[in-house]
């Protein structure tokens, strides 16, 4: 009896604080929430609740890599040679392909050292895994498991296989956020590789669809033109494939079309990434045309 | 009465990390605008049982976390769940006494308001998202409220300590 009185009196002790508690905390959260969309003073504060929130990722993520690794380790021989050859092939093919391309390489970089345009170098690839993706559907962020411990840098390209991803947002010392070309929020300089024609693709939320809001109805722009990046804005290097032209709606009393691409990369699926460093030439591997070279001439000799 | 009231602490700690696990496991595409709030019914369910021990300060951390694992404007899931939190708080002796189909209706409402706020912080930092999926949450957790008060209900009267 007195110990429920006690509490009661204390509850009526307690009420106008819990008012005023959180008054306090909403002042506090309209301050970082302005303080976070107006500047960017936040970002050593996010990236150390980050490191806080980084075993809870690993602890999510476990099940995923326990099964991945549980599916590798249990791939019968025969798979396993299945994919061999497989890949065996495919690299076949890859090195076909890749033997003209640096044959036209070699004569890219003759063209332009005879125009005296500086000429490009390759780029340094990175893979990185993606440890989660938002779950935020109108926010398009993903998390990778590179950080600047990595030498991961705000602003940094990520593509897939096929085309630009992103780009990072928040490098923390062991993974870092990327935000997709996707994102409502997110615009990237880019040139149709057909006619030169530069515009700005913008991200709809939806993983399918870039909108290129800026281009007037006589726009030299068609349905299957492929979209590069320019390299304009600074942050992707150029001549990375975005996407691919899916709609050209010209509309005679507005003032520009109504156009729509498809990333070339499948932003929906992707499980890894590759950090791009711009200018690093990779360290690349023993050309494989020297070790053919005896073979050859061997055939030659014949 | 303080000692019961610490050995309580710890199933309450561990469901919120898991509740926070639960929003930051990836989802397939179709399914992860259909997500439920998992913190915001973890916090409601434990803000009606426990109002002394968790409620705006704990709900405001918890949705300080929330923002950095999304991504999101920092203080925009805080500032939400602060406020659901408050609400219950202010109101759970009312809440407690009611029977579950009108408990289901409040946590609509709270749910609904949850998102509102969501949704109008974004508006104003100008991320205009479609408007029907936004409320996929509110009913997938209107529905799943049931099953959660049942489940936390469990561990509160059952975990050890």
């Amino acid at each position: 009896m007195a110990a429920a009185r006690a509490e009661s009196s204390h509850r009526s002790f307690r009420t106008p604080a819990l008012g005023l508690r959180f008054l306090l905390l909403a002042g506090i959260s309209i301050f970082l929430l302005v303080a976070d969309h107006r500047e960017d003073h936040l970002d050593t504060v996010r990236k150390t609740i980050g490191a806080a929130v980084y075993p809870l990722r690993i602890i999510v993520d476990a099940p995923v890599s326990v099964w991945r690794w549980l599916d590798e380790t249990t791939t019968g021989r025969n798979e396993l040679l299945l994919e061999l050859s497989r890949l065996n092939a495919e690299r076949l093919i890859t090195q076909s392909r890749l033997q003209r391309f640096s044959a036209l390489e070699a004569e890219n970089a003759r063209l332009r050292a005879m125009l005296e345009a500086t000429s490009r170098v390759r780029d340094r690839v990175q893979v990185a895994e993606i440890m989660s993706v938002s779950s935020n559907p109108f926010r398009h962020v993903l998390v990778v498991d590179k950080g600047t411990r990595d030498g991961v840098f705000e602003g940094q390209a990520m593509i897939d296989a096929d085309g630009i991803v992103g780009q990072v947002i928040a490098a923390g010392l062991l993974s870092s956020q990327g935000v997709l070309i996707s994102d409502p929020d997110h615009a990237l300089p880019v040139q149709v590789n057909r006619s030169g024609l530069r515009t700005i693709a913008v991200g709809t939320g939806e993983y399918d669809r870039l909108d290129l809001p800026f281009l007037p109805n006589n726009a030299d722009i068609e349905e299957g033109d492929l979209l590069v990046t320019s390299g304009l804005g600074g942050r992707f290097p150029p001549g990375y494939p975005v996407g691919v032209v899916d709609s050209v709606m010209r509309i005679p009393q507005g003032p520009f079309a109504d156009v729509s691409a498809k990333p070339a990369a499948s932003l929906g699926q992707v499980r890894e990434v590759m950090l791009i460093w711009p200018g690093e030439e990779e360290i690349a591997p023993e050309p494989e045309a020297e070790r053919l070279e005896p073979i050859i001439e061997a055939a030659a000799a014949e | 009465m303080i000692r019961e009231r610490r050995a309580r602490r710890l199933p309450v700690l561990v469901c919120m990390i898991a509740a926070l696990m639960l929003s930051i496991v990836p989802l397939p595409d179709g399914a992860s605008p259909y997500r439920p709030d998992w913190v915001a019914l973890t916090l409601i369910y434990w803000s009606i049982a426990l109002p002394r021990g968790y409620s705006v300060g704990t709900a405001w951390v918890l949705g300080i976390l929330l923002d950095i694992a999304h991504g999101t404007l920092l203080g925009q899931h805080a500032l939400a769940l602060a406020l659901v939190t408050y609400l219950t708080v202010k109101f759970h002796l009312q809440l407690r006494v009611f029977p579950l189909s009108q408990m289901t209706a409040t946590v609509f409402a709270l749910l609904a308001l949850y998102q509102f706020i969501l949704f109008w912080i974004n508006g104003v930092a100008g991320i205009y998202p479609e408007v029907v999926t936004y409320w996929g949450p509110v009913v997938t957790g209107t529905l799943l409220w049931p099953v959660v008060s049942l489940v936390l209900g469990g561990i509160r009267y059952r975990a050890p300590g």
